[in-house]
């Protein structure tokens, strides 16, 4: 293969796992600007939907369908999860919600143990898979579909958040929340909502990258902690930084992986984030505010 | 009354602890060596959550990466005696030494920030560190692990059984706690306790918090590397995936069982989750019986989460009252030896 098609390609496989990296970094931001928690079951979300969407398939449920059901299941346990673990303990310290989190994230992944075993599953692709020829690299249609839903899922948050009756009050309560609530808003939907989304956008994330990489149990770990690492770059409170981020990290990781070694393409991700956290705890893209400092 | 106050803050109980090593010491003789087995691994997991307990309760700060530093302990340990033939106690000093290292140097710039920024470094960290033990095949053995590490030797002394074993891990174990709680009642002690009550109050009379938050940081480190070195001799045989994120969490789940609040919740802590492990481990299969891998990890996932929801002080606590009242005191202790924060498991900023 020659250098160019293989830059191409290594372009390719790194824009599709960065799409669904962007789409868990995203529901990462949400749930950090509204509660204030970072949420480590984010990336089990996406197993879960991965998950649901794999189960009905196999039941002979039409995909669509199949899938639309796997997000609303998704977001529903995100809505639960809210109500159960979140809201009881909204009083506690920031750390205890965090923990609290890791032990939801944890049960999830438990659950899936005892569901679906510890074997790994795949998803049929959505459409039929025949490679496609890009100047001497190969695109899968999978792809295209990995990056196309991620960018229309990401147009549909920024119309949510900007356009919508709700989305505005969660804006709002973003903004200041107690004025929010003085405006009739009540802060502790928004955490409700806000959740539920971010749980959405997983699932679509796990759904997506399924028939890729498949799907097993722990696939949200690494998938929620490299989210992790976009959202950090881009400053944890900027949704666009975090987008970029998240495509970053995912051609970061395809070049890696691609002219170097697959063993220590983890590593790279996370010695950016050091990096990051040590030099720029803002963000790459943050003007400095102090604010965490 | 003034006696007793003072009786609490001077005397510390002393007979209460005294009767805690008795029954240690008697414990071992009358159990099998399965169960011998636990208790060394449970003391084993208590020295890393005694550290974590301080750096919790006291520091209000979250480790994802303590596993991490464990395994640089026990592969510090391996490499030392396994491959270059040294005494056992070479390999828990260059443990301990790299682990300052790395906690240094992972801590100051983390510290500095607000928010739990120390809990995702540390994560990351975890990952990469697990990445050298997986890929620097020549060193570590890779995935096949590493093979062959001798029992451990002091000045001649080699604690080659199991009981042997147990004595050096719970006699450690004890004076890493009282070590603890020194630290806790020193001047280290009452300045984190000062930044719980107002930071910025702390930091204007000329308490340095993050140097504070620092040095429990590196002794939470310390411990867990110390404790690494000795699994390793112990078990004789490592791999990576003992040093895994989930690792982490999973000391985690237990100072948070035991309640940070306190300095002998991190060995509570270990003791329940060992065991509430083993039970699982026999009960679950018998529901689901084709069930495999780290099913239990549910249990424990909606346990943290009652936990902290209803129970924010962990165990810790009651089971203190029902000790002080086993050794015929009222337990006035908590008053002094108490936690710094009283509302939730973990202090720090809210």
């Amino acid at each position: 293969m020659e250098l160019t098609s293989q830059f191409i390609q290594l372009i390719f496989s790194g824009l599709t796992i960065g799409s669904i990296y962007a789409l868990v970094a995203i529901g990462f931001v949400i749930t950090y600007n509204i509660t204030g928690v970072l949420n480590f079951a984010q990336g089990d979300f996406a197993m879960l939907g991965a998950m649901l969407a794999i189960t009905f398939v196999s039941m002979d449920i039409p995909m669509g369908l199949g899938i639309i059901l796997s997000i609303g299941i998704v977001v529903l346990v995100g809505g639960i999860f809210e109500r159960t673990a979140i809201y009881p303990a909204r009083n506690a310290s920031l750390p205890t919600l965090i923990i609290i989190t890791l032990g939801v994230a944890i049960a999830i992944r438990g659950l899936a143990i005892l569901i679906w075993g510890t074997q790994p599953r795949s998803l049929p692709p959505f459409t039929e898979n025949n490679p496609i020829n890009v100047l001497n690299a190969v695109l899968l249609p999978q792809s295209i579909w990995a990056v196309g839903i991620s960018v229309v899922s990401l147009i549909a948050m920024h119309y949510f958040f900007n356009k919508t009756f709700i989305g505005k009050a969660v804006t709002a309560c973003v903004v200041n929340r107690s004025a929010a609530r003085l405006m009739g808003i009540k802060p502790e939907w928004m955490s409700f909502i806000s959740i539920a989304v971010s749980a959405g956008l997983g699932a679509i994330a796990g759904i997506i990258i399924a028939p890729i990489s498949g799907a097993t149990y722990e696939m949200g770990l690494m998938i929620g902690m490299k989210a992790f690492v976009a959202a950090v770059i881009g400053g944890l409170t900027n949704a666009p930084a975090a987008i970029i981020g998240a495509f970053m990290i995912g051609i970061l990781e395809s070049f890696t992986e691609g002219l170097w070694t697959s063993g220590y393409k983890d590593a790279i991700s996370f010695a950016l984030l050091l990096l990051v956290l040590f030099f720029m705890p803002n963000g790459l893209f943050a003007k400095a505010t102090g604010k965490r400092v | 009354m003034n006696h007793s106050r003072v009786n609490d803050l001077y005397n510390r109980h002393y007979g209460g602890l005294f009767l805690f090593i008795v029954v240690l010491a008697i414990v071992p003789f009358f159990v099998n060596s399965f169960f011998l087995s636990v208790l060394i691994l449970v003391g084993l997991y208590a020295i890393v959550t005694t550290g974590l307990t301080m750096l919790m309760g006291y520091a209000g700060q979250i480790s994802l990466g303590h596993a991490a530093f464990y395994g640089v302990g026990a592969y510090a340990s391996a490499v030392m005696t396994g491959t270059h033939g040294m005494p056992g106690i070479v390999g828990v000093l260059v443990g301990v030494i790299l682990s300052i290292v790395i906690a240094v140097l992972i801590g100051i710039p983390t510290l500095k920030l607000k928010e739990n920024y120390l809990a995702l470094a540390t994560l990351g960290f975890g990952i990469i560190i697990f990445t050298f033990f997986k890929e620097l095949k020549e060193i570590t053995g890779g995935l096949n692990g590493f093979f062959g590490i001798p029992s451990f030797s002091l000045f001649g002394f080699s604690f080659d059984t199991d009981l042997k074993f147990y004595f050096l891990i719970w006699v450690l174990l004890i004076i890493g706690i009282l070590f603890s709680k020194n630290v806790i009642d020193s001047r280290v002690g009452r300045a984190l306790r000062s930044i719980h009550g107002s930071d910025i109050a702390a930091n204007s009379i000329g308490v340095n918090i993050q140097q504070y938050k620092l040095k429990v940081f590196v002794l939470s480190a310390v411990y867990a590397s110390v404790a690494g070195s000795l699994y390793a001799h112990y078990v004789t045989f490592i791999n990576p995936n003992l040093f895994t994120a989930m690792e982490s969490i999973n000391f985690l789940i237990m100072v948070v069982i035991g309640g940070s609040a306190n300095i002998w919740g991190g060995m509570i802590g270990a003791i329940v989750y060992v065991l509430l492990n083993e039970l699982l481990k026999d009960i679950v299969p018998v529901f689901f019986p084709n069930v495999g891998g780290e099913f239990q990890i549910v249990f424990f996932g909606v346990l943290l989460v009652a936990i902290l929801i209803y129970m924010p002080q962990g165990l810790a606590p009651t089971l203190g009252k029902l000790w002080g009242r086993l050794v015929g005191r009222k337990s006035k202790k908590q008053a002094v030896t108490g936690p710094p924060n009283a509302d939730a498991t973990v202090g720090g900023s809210k």
